[in-house]
């Protein structure tokens, strides 16, 4: 599936005065390297760590090893079973969450400052000595499986899965990184130890924290936390080109409300345009009742209740992305809008008005998502994965800015190709001209 | 929360002046000359804050009829008012940097904007604004009520669970509205119209059926003085009644459903029992419920997860669920997917043999003391979102309590006993107050070729 990486939303930060965010460098004495926002106001710690690879780094023929590793993380170490686990984390109120996405480990923990070394080891555990017992394993690939089944009959999966096929094919990025059911059963216990053995490794980590707890103490937090991780894993998935034409597939399934899912190749993060692309598919499709696509499909014609676009930079691969979901036999018209819209915009750019409401919007909305440790620590792990500076946060919006409506005309007929929009549509469509895939 | 204070003292000394050490001392609490109640958090961590208007009023105070008219109306607030045009307030706040975007339940509907502190008044302006001057025509009311049945199309006809969910609740309860679904029946949402909606908006939106709640980087006395410049003048409702409800009769027969669908791949078991909500003085019953519902069901350490998915190993998932902030009865339910083999009939089976066995040997005190424990830690976490607090507030003070109740809470979950647990289970999970429900693919039909006649070469 492709996760909705809110790039974009995940790592900007305000120029305005009042950036009272401090984000310090910390680098510990073995080397390993944080970004840290300290506020001892409230005595507990969010700490944010993201391991590079992710699903991706499955090998082949082992499709969902990385997942399901991921979801034995907390299903016992050390001389602790699974139980045992979670009842120490209960009993020292923290919260320990691991998961995965396709480019990406993530773990969040939570935990108050006055019980943090024993939050640290328990968590260090986790990531160093995971028991992967046989019990755990069947337990675990139940819960796998049952997903996986569930998963086959919910549409925006079906559509997710059969618009990633269609793109990436044999890429990692083509197939669901829980994997198929045939595939999550074959994996051994041997294939989740080098799946650990490659994800969670201390060269591929980003650390954000935020909260009551100093440089000194998050340098040594890091030296207890990754000792014994192995240092580096196996290579990174080839980047690869996104390449589709302006079809629409249809997934047949029985339900009263269509789904659609579509996009086409994106745009890079380093590109110099890429801001002007950011502010662009504001405009377009981002949130909020005035972007184009939400004004012409909700507000004119109620042929939705939402619809969005979005850049989908993954690490590998750039897409812009989109969702709608109307009745069956209101998807067509609903479709024919979006590809209008997708054309109007490719072929005449914006207003200075709809560009100046964006560039408000966008540059006052940034300094809100800094209001909590919690979405702090996320927002600085997440700019480091993106080889964001800490000036960063200092400079977004300047960026943001500086775009000029000829910038923002300019991407959107490189950007948008309407002769590239790919559309897969799950659900019982009525009127609408495509091939049907089952 | 007193307990957490006192365990966290050492931490406590080097906390910052100026920051709140406890949910008590970030709040405070008003009420305007027009009756209009204020709570006020505030957080100075960030130049944020939230406003947000609730109104006493939800899908469980529409007429017989008109289901999903509280949800429709909430649509139509952003249709504009004799001062701003259709879709004007949320392009203002967009404009101004800020989020904004409304919800309702059975209790209440909510509106909300997120904004730089400083644009605090403009909100306050725009949403006393629509609580009185709402300007709809005709056209407004058609696209959007596409707009509503389409989300209703989004929400609940694609989803089975969904549409289980609403067969469930509305067996559940014999005579109150919470049996109707909150964004309402589809064959009476087709049927809403203007005169429906403003009904609804002309009895409900009005001073002194609505809470304010301001959040962030705000002092009290400035929240007053704008609150008092912004929604002082709007006139009180005199004619607005008090709030009752049909209330249920004594329940008296267990209510068993099976929903089919073939788009249900996973089938799974949930069970729900009427349970009593928390009411203005009277929490304990409820904090009971909330720590039960923790030693059944919250998480691996819990009683159904230990008995059904390590031990007997029948179930991928199970889980217990209540809450008690509710204007009228609550519910309290169980719900257990089984493992792929086992019958829905053995999950039940195993389910409710968990319970008696609960319910025979009593509460593990370790489990209790540690489920304590996270309740104190999360009066220390809820600290960090001043937004989540917010809803605290919002929720409890339109549930039918007072600023005291939400602040006598914590104690009360903290007072809890291992008899308390029992007593309440015992008098809770009582089948005749209960529906339970399977989830399930239709049984497949025998394959037409077997049916034929066998064809050989």
């Amino acid at each position: 599936m492709i996760r909705i990486v809110l790039t974009g939303i995940a790592c900007l930060w305000a120029a305005s005065a009042t950036a009272a965010i401090d984000i310090q460098e910390v680098t510990s004495e073995n080397g390993h390297e944080a970004w840290l926002v300290e506020e001892p106001s409230i005595p507990f710690v969010n700490l944010e760590l993201r391991f590079e690879g992710g699903a991706s780094l499955d090998p082949e023929g082992k499709r969902g090893a990385t997942n399901l590793m991921v979801g034995l993380l907390e299903e016992g170490s050390g001389e602790m079973d699974a139980r045992a686990f979670i009842a120490a984390q209960e009993s020292l109120a923290a919260s320990f969450s691991y998961d995965v996405g396709d480019d990406m480990v993530t773990v969040s923990a939570r935990f108050l400052t006055e019980n943090m070394d024993e939050a640290i080891a328990l968590l260090r555990q986790s990531l160093v000595e995971p028991a992967f017992d046989d019990a755990s394993i069947t337990r675990v690939k139940g819960q796998v499986l049952s997903a996986i089944q569930a998963d086959s009959t919910d549409p925006d999966t079906i559509a997710a899965k059969a618009f990633t096929a269609r793109v990436f094919g044999d890429h990692p990025y083509g197939s669901m990184i829980q994997g198929t059911a045939e595939s999550v059963e074959a994996i051994t216990r041997e294939d989740l130890v080098a799946a650990k053995e490659a994800a969670i490794v201390t060269s591929r980590a980003h650390v954000g924290a935020a909260g009551d707890i100093s440089a000194e103490e998050l340098g040594e937090l890091m030296d207890t936390l990754f000792e014994g991780l192995p240092a580096d894993g196996p290579p990174l998935p080839e980047a690869v080109e996104v390449e589709t034409e302006a079809d629409t597939e249809i997934v047949p399934f029985d339900t009263p409300q269509s789904v659609a899912v579509f996009g086409h190749a994106g745009i890079d993060r380093d590109d110099p345009d890429y801001f002007a692309a950011y502010v662009m598919n504001q405009i377009l499709g981002g949130g909020g009742f005035e972007a184009r696509l939400m004004t012409e499909v909700r507000e004119k014609r109620g042929l939705t209740y939402g619809v969005y676009s979005y850049l989908a930079d993954k690490d590998h691969a750039d897409l812009v992305m989109g969702r709608v979901a109307s009745a069956n036999d209101r998807i067509a018209e609903a479709i024919e809008v979006i590809r209008a819209e997708w054309r109007r915009m490719a072929e005449e750019g914006v207003t200075q008005d709809e560009l100046d409401q964006a560039k408000t919007y966008l540059t006052g909305a940034y300094p809100l998502r800094f209001d909590g440790n919690a979405p702090i620590a996320n927002i600085i792990v997440g700019m480091q994965t993106q080889d964001l500076d800490p000036d960063y946060v200092n400079t977004r919006n300047d960026k943001v800015d500086a775009v000029t409506i000829e910038d923002v005309r300019r991407v959107a007929a490189r950007l948008l190709k309407p002769e590239e929009l790919l559309f897969v549509v799950v659900g019982q469509p009525e009127g609408l001209e495509a091939e049907v895939s089952q | 929360m007193r307990i957490a204070a006192a365990m966290l003292s050492a931490v406590a000394l080097w906390a910052m002046p100026g920051q709140a050490q406890s949910i008590d001392e970030a709040v405070t609490t008003f009420t305007l000359d027009n009756g209009m109640d204020v709570v006020v958090i505030e957080d100075n961590r960030a130049p944020v804050v939230t406003h947000m208007v609730w109104y006493k009023a939800g899908a469980a105070d529409e007429e017989p009829g008109v289901s999903g008219v509280a949800h429709f109306l909430e649509h139509l607030l952003f249709k504009g008012t004799d001062n701003m045009e259709p879709g004007e307030f949320s392009e203002v706040v967009a404009a101004n940097g800020g989020d904004d975007n409304a919800f309702t339940s059975y209790d209440y509907t909510g509106y909300f904007q997120r904004v730089a502190a400083d644009r605090l008044s403009l909100m306050m302006q725009m949403e006393a604004d629509r609580m009185v001057n709402l300007n709809l025509d005709e056209e407004d009311i058609l696209t959007e009520r596409d707009v509503i049945i389409e989300e209703r199309n989004q929400r609940v006809e694609n989803s089975p669970s969904a549409l289980f969910g609403e067969q469930r609740n509305a067996a559940l309860y014999l005579n109150h509205p919470y049996g109707t679904p909150i964004i309402g029946w589809r064959h009476e949402m087709e049927a809403l119209d203007l005169d429906d909606a403003l009904a609804f908006y002309e009895r409900h939106y009005a001073p002194n059926n609505a809470i304010l709640v301001v959040a962030g980087d705000v002092t009290p006395d400035e929240v007053r003085d704008l609150a008092e410049e912004h929604y002082g003048p709007l006139a009180a409702n005199p004619e607005l009644g008090p709030r009752e409800r049909p209330q249920e009769p004594p329940q008296t027969a267990p209510r068993r459903l099976t929903f089919e669908d073939p788009r249900v791949s996973q089938p799974y078991v949930i069970r729900s029992y009427l349970a009593p909500e928390r009411d203005p003085g009277a929490q304990e019953e409820a904090a009971a419920l909330t720590i039960l519902s923790e030693i059944l069901g919250g998480g691996q350490t819990s009683v159904l997860s230990r008995d059904l998915q390590f031990e007997e190993q029948v179930a991928v998932y199970s889980s217990a669920f209540y809450s008690g902030t509710s204007y009228d009865d609550a519910s309290f339910g169980l719900i257990v997917v089984p493992q792929d083999g086992v019958t829905l009939q053995e999950a039940e089976d195993a389910m409710d043999a968990s319970l008696a066995r609960f319910l025979e040997e009593g509460v593990d005190a370790e489990q209790l003391e540690r489920i304590k424990f996270q309740l104190r830690a999360q009066q220390i976490y809820a600290l960090d979102s001043s937004g989540g607090i917010a809803r605290l507030y919002g929720t409890a003070l339109t549930s039918g309590l007072g600023v005291d109740d939400v602040e006598a809470w914590p104690d009360i979950l903290q007072a809890v006993t291992e008899e308390d647990i029992l007593s309440v289970a015992r008098n809770v999970l009582d089948l005749d107050q209960s529906v339970t429900g399977w989830l399930m693919a239709p049984e497949p039909q025998a394959d037409a070729a077997e049916a034929q006649p066998e064809v050989t070469q």
